[in-house]
This record gives structure tokens, sequence and C-alpha cells, in this order.
């Protein structure tokens, strides 16, 4: 089976807090720590199981800058085959659109039965799954928990719905995935497995080799576009506790006893 | 020229979910007078109380009767919906685990412009609609202008357009089940399974102690755990916590886990993202411990605590234990 698994690199709100830039136009990317994206992980070890239970390969492939490369070698030595970079200034300030545009354009020039990407990304949109299979009018589910292969034409799956459910279906190949975290556990990649492929070969496709034009992709593209970055004006919030550790937990205590937090 | 906006109803054993209230209020906010129709999808003997129902809340309601949808197929009713909207319509689906299957695909069907998540709209100027949407987890908001002309299809958030409950609309039902013609789906729905049940059922705990991926590893739950005992109360988590097998899904808070109703609610190193939220109800005494100052949680408690923890949570313990 010929996998693709569509990656994005983004600040790990894990790790970071986010912050407005001064302009209030983007966030303050100075000092942010990248990773891949939490779900693509997981699509990333999904794939490398498929791939080692059925054969095939698995191909990671992001739309990115040139910094975007080392999410791609961070996947491969996970264990994915191959990496490819779409990378150009047009693609910059694409909308979902655009960026799925971008995808299947590099998808068209290859031959893939399944797609896989994450559920979402630090935009929390979860859209680029579904447009993809839109636009090569493949079957598309989203928020794939499970994954069975049930003969070269079909896979069975689960989709994690409201309450931990779990929806199964049977779905068509070739086809798109959008996969939901805690499908597996993403196996741990160390320095040497990254030193391993820090020389394999990473094509990189732009705007021409794709067959795009300008209008389709990027600013001139998008018919949705983000104004501004704002921090709302909401209600007080919570009443921040001051003091040393002792005195705020004596205050908390106080509290919790008042609203029956201790039995 | 007055925009038709149409709301897509979701229901459930019968019964409308609390979202359907909430999107006529989200198009009223695009266009005050826009015409708005609710989409009612489903096959059998439930459908035309559903209708009626809707017709409370909407001047008008499309019906679409067919036995295929038995069950909400999103790979099916995106096929009907490209035969029955209007190219220059405006789509509303609630941003859940349903609209995230349905709805980037159909705008891309319907060649219309597609905005996520939406918690505030602005309203529309000309062919631009002003939406207001959130990034990295809550942690900032953006606003997102969104190109009209070809139309649109918006996922809006539950619970950020809080429902009137008016009901006067005395709507008029359609039934649209001929002009929605059937498109052949490769995805095929066989069943539901229901959620593992765990040894605790937190749904029922009236003070729980909460943690999240701040907890930084497997061996601190013990920290919550002590303090979950000193209180007399028990531990839940959220979704990452699950995800790497630190504790059972039957412990998870959220719209993917469990929905809670304490009267105690502590979160430990959770950033607070309204999948977590959305599963805590009954406006519990929220205290949250974070070291992120700015984490979204803080907006969701009564009680913060800027601190570590791990150094915070035994201390806490201790002097509750010398009670
Ligand atoms: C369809 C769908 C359904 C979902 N359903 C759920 C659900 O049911 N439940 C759920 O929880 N999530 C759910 N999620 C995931 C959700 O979007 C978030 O990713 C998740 O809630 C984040 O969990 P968290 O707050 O523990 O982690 P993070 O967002 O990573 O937050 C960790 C927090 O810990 C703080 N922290 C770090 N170190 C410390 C320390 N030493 N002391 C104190 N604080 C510290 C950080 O500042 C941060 O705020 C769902 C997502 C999707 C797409």
């Amino acid at each position: 089976m010929e996998i693709l698994v569509c990656i994005k690199r983004v600040p790990d709100t894990a790790e970071n807090e986010i912050e407005i830039n001064s302009a209030g136009n983007d966030i303050e990317r100075d000092d942010l720590v990248y990773s891949v994206n939490e779900w693509d992980n997981y699509a990333v070890e999904e794939a490398i199981q498929l791939r080692d239970k059925v054969g095939g390969s698995v191909t990671v492939i992001t739309v990115g800058d040139e910094e975007s490369e080392e999410v791609l070698r961070r996947e491969m030595a996970m264990g994915a085959d191959k990496g490819i970079l779409l990378t150009d200034e047009a693609f910059e300030n694409s909308d979902g659109r655009g960026v799925a545009a971008i995808l299947k354009a590099a998808i068209d020039q290859g031959r893939y039965d399944l797609i896989l990407t994450g559920a979402q990304a630090d935009e929390g949109a979860a859209q680029t799954g579904g447009m993809l299979a839109a636009m090569l009018e493949y079957p598309y589910a989203s928020l794939v928990n499970e994954i069975e292969v049930l003969d070269d034409k079909t896979l069975k799956i689960g989709r994690e719905i409201e309450g931990g459910k779990q929806e199964v279906s049977s779905i068509g190949l070739p086809c798109v995935l959008s996969i939901q975290t805690g499908i597996n556990e993403p196996r741990y990649v160390g320095i040497r497995g990254i030193r391993k492929v820090a020389s394999v070969d990473i094509p990189e496709l732009g705007l021409s080799e794709l067959g795009l034009s300008a209008d389709q992709v990027g600013e001139a593209g998008s018919r949705v576009k983000r104004v501004d970055y704002f921090v709302p004006e909401t209600g007080e919030g919570a009443e921040i506790l001051e003091g040393d550790t002792e005195e705020v937990a004596a205050k908390l205590i106080e509290m919790l006893k008042a609203r029956g937090g201790i039995k | 020229m007055t925009t038709h906006i149409f709301a897509y109803i979701e229901h459930h054993e019968g019964l409308a979910d609390d979202s359907s209230l909430e999107l006529v209020n989200a198009a009223r906010k695009i266009d005050p007078q826009a015409q708005v129709t609710a989409l009612v999808f489903g096959s059998g003997d439930s459908l035309d109380p559903l209708c009626q129902e809707a017709a409370k809340t909407y001047t008008e309601v499309w019906k679409v009767d067919k036995q295929e949808l038995a069950y909400p197929n999103a790979e099916i009713i995106r096929g009907l919906l490209i035969n029955l909207l209007p190219k220059d319509g405006i789509c509303l689906v609630p941003h859940d685990t349903f609209g995230m299957d349905l709805a980037p695909g159909l705008s891309i069907k319907l060649n219309s412009s597609f905005v996520a998540d939406v918690v505030d709209i602005e309203g529309a100027d000309g062919d631009t609609l002003k939406t207001v949407r959130q990034e990295f987890g809550g942690q900032v908001s953006t606003h997102v202008n969104c190109n009209i002309a070809q139309g649109a299809v918006l996922t809006v958030r539950t619970g950020s357009f809080p429902a009137d409950e008016s009901k006067s609309a005395s709507g008029r039902v359609t039934d649209k089940s001929d002009a929605a013609e059937s498109v052949e789906a490769r995805r095929t729905f066989q069943e539901v399974l229901e959620a593992e049940m765990g040894e605790v059922d937190i749904s029922k705990e009236d003070i729980l102690v909460s943690v999240g991926r701040g907890i930084g590893e497997e061996e601190n739950i013990e920290i919550a755990q002590e303090l979950a005992e000193a209180m007399g109360g028990v531990v839940s988590c959220s979704r990452p916590i699950v995800d790497a097998k630190w504790m059972e899904k039957s412990r998870q808070v959220g719209t993917s886990g469990q929905t809670v109703k304490p009267k105690v609610y502590l979160a430990l190193g959770i950033s607070g993202s309204f999948q977590h939220m959305g599963g805590v109800k009954g406006n519990p005494f929220i205290v949250a411990v974070n070291t992120n100052p700015k984490a979204p949680i803080f907006q969701a408690a009564e009680v913060g605590i800027v601190e570590d923890l791990t150094d915070f949570i035994p201390e806490l313990t201790e002097k509750i234990k010398e009670l």
C-alpha cells in the first residue's frame, strides 16, 4: 500500500506561551520551540504500522518553508521512506483551500492508495483532509482512531465521535483519512535516528513544478484571510492567589472548605 | 439582496442537539434580515416531530427523508447538500465530530469559502463576512475575513451563540426529499460502539482533581491521587493523559470523553481547550493551577494559582492532611 501522510511544522503549545507581536499581525515567533503537529505524529505512526503489516511505502509531505524540512526528517527517522517539501514564496499565506490545492497538485504526480492527515493542527480548523478528499474526489473520514485493512480495495475504520463512542464504517480505497490522537503510541525518535536520515535527499517542489498558477494559491488565491491576532476582552477571569506557596495553599483551603471541596 | 442562510440541524434519538437553537443566532449575526432555513435530514417517524420543533425556531424548514439517512453518514449528506443548496448560500454546521466530517469537503464541492470553528461574527460588509476564531488551543484570537460572494460554509463552536428560547417562528416545513438527489457514497456505516466503562464513574463525583499534560510524567499522577484522597474526591484527566495510556479513557473529561457535573473541579496543568471544558457542566467551583498565566483555563476558573503543580500540589495535600 502506497501511503502519503500530510504533516505540518507548528509551534509546540505545550512548550510555549503564545504572545502576539507588537503589530498584532502575527505571534512572536523568535523564541518558539517548533515540532511536528501532535495529530500528524499519530498519522505517521499509523502509516508505518500499516506498511509493516501489508507492505508498500510511506511518504511524508508538507507545505512550508525551508525549516519545515526538519519535521520531514524527524518523521523519516521514525520510519517514513520518503519526504517531499512543497515550498515556494507564492505559497505564503495560503488559506485552507490553497494548502489543499498545493497538496492535490503533488498527489496528482504520484500514486497513493491511502492519504492521511492529522485531524487538526495549530489553527484548529480541521479542514485540510476533508478539502483534499473533495478535490481528489476520494471518500473521506475524519477523526479516525482505528484502521484495519480488509482487502486491497477496502478498509474498516473507526471514527471517534462524541462521548468517546466509536463509529465503525467501511471505506473504499483510495481515500483520505484524518487521524485522531490516541490511535496508537507513536515511537520515540532519538538523535541517532535523526542523524541517520540527515543526508537523505528531500525533493523540493514549487509553483511551476506543481503546475499551479500564482492566483490559485497564497494571498492572491485566498478567499479567507486572517486580519489580525488579538486577546479578547473577556470577563474578569480567575482571581489569582498571590503569596508564597504556603500562604496560597492556606487561602485555597479556606475557599475549598467553603465550597464543599474537602470532605 | 437578502442572504440565504442554512442551518444544519443535528439530532440524536429523535431530539435536536442544543446547537439547533444556537445556529439561528449565528445566522442573525451574519445578517439580521437573512432568510434562515433549517435543514432537517433523517428517516422515519421521528423526522416530522423534529421538523415541527425546528419550525418553532426557524421560519423555514427543509425536510429530507430518505432511508439512507437513518444514520447521519457525512459522505451521503454532503452529496445531498451539493444538489440541494444554492451556490451563493451560507451553510452553518456545528463544529463537532459530524461538522468536521462534513463541512470542509462541502465547501470545496460548492466552490464556496470555508471558516472553521467560528466563535463570533461581527457581521457582513458587502461580500466580506467578518468572523472571529481562535488558534493555538484558544491562547489567541483572530479576526478572519471571509469572501461570501460565492457562498460560504462555516462550522460554529457550540456554546458561542447562546440560544434564545423564544421559539416564536411558526415556520413552514417543505419536503425536499425529491430535490435532494442521492449520490453514491464510498463509505458505508456499520455500527456505533459504546465507550468502555471504567472502575469509577467520574460523572457522578462531586470533587474532581483533574490532571493535564502539564503533569509532565506518569509518576507525577500520584501527586494528584494523594490530593484527591485527602479531599475525598477522585482523579480525572484531559485527553493527552489518556492518549499516553497513563489513565483509562473512562477518566477523560471532555467532548470525546465524559461529561461531569462536580461541585469542585481542580484543573492541574490543563490549558482549558473548548473540547475539554465542553465536558465540565453544572457550573462548578473551578480552581486552575498552571505555570502559564495566559492559559485559557484562567478564563473559565474562579480561582487561579500560577505555579508549578509539582511544587504546589504536594504542599497543598500536606496542609489538607493536617486539618
Ligand atoms: C475532536 C476532538 C475532541 C477532543 N476531545 C477532548 C476531550 O474530550 N477532552 C480533552 O481534554 N481534550 C480533547 N481534545 C483535545 C483538546 O483539543 C486539547 O488538545 C487538550 O484538551 C489539551 O490537553 P491539556 O490541557 O492537558 O494539554 P495542553 O493544552 O498541552 O496544556 C498543558 C498545560 O499545562 C501547563 N503546564 C505545563 N507544565 C506545568 C507545570 N509544571 N505546572 C502547572 N502547569 C503546567 C501549560 O502551561 C499548559 O497550559 C479533543 C480534540 C479534538 C480534535
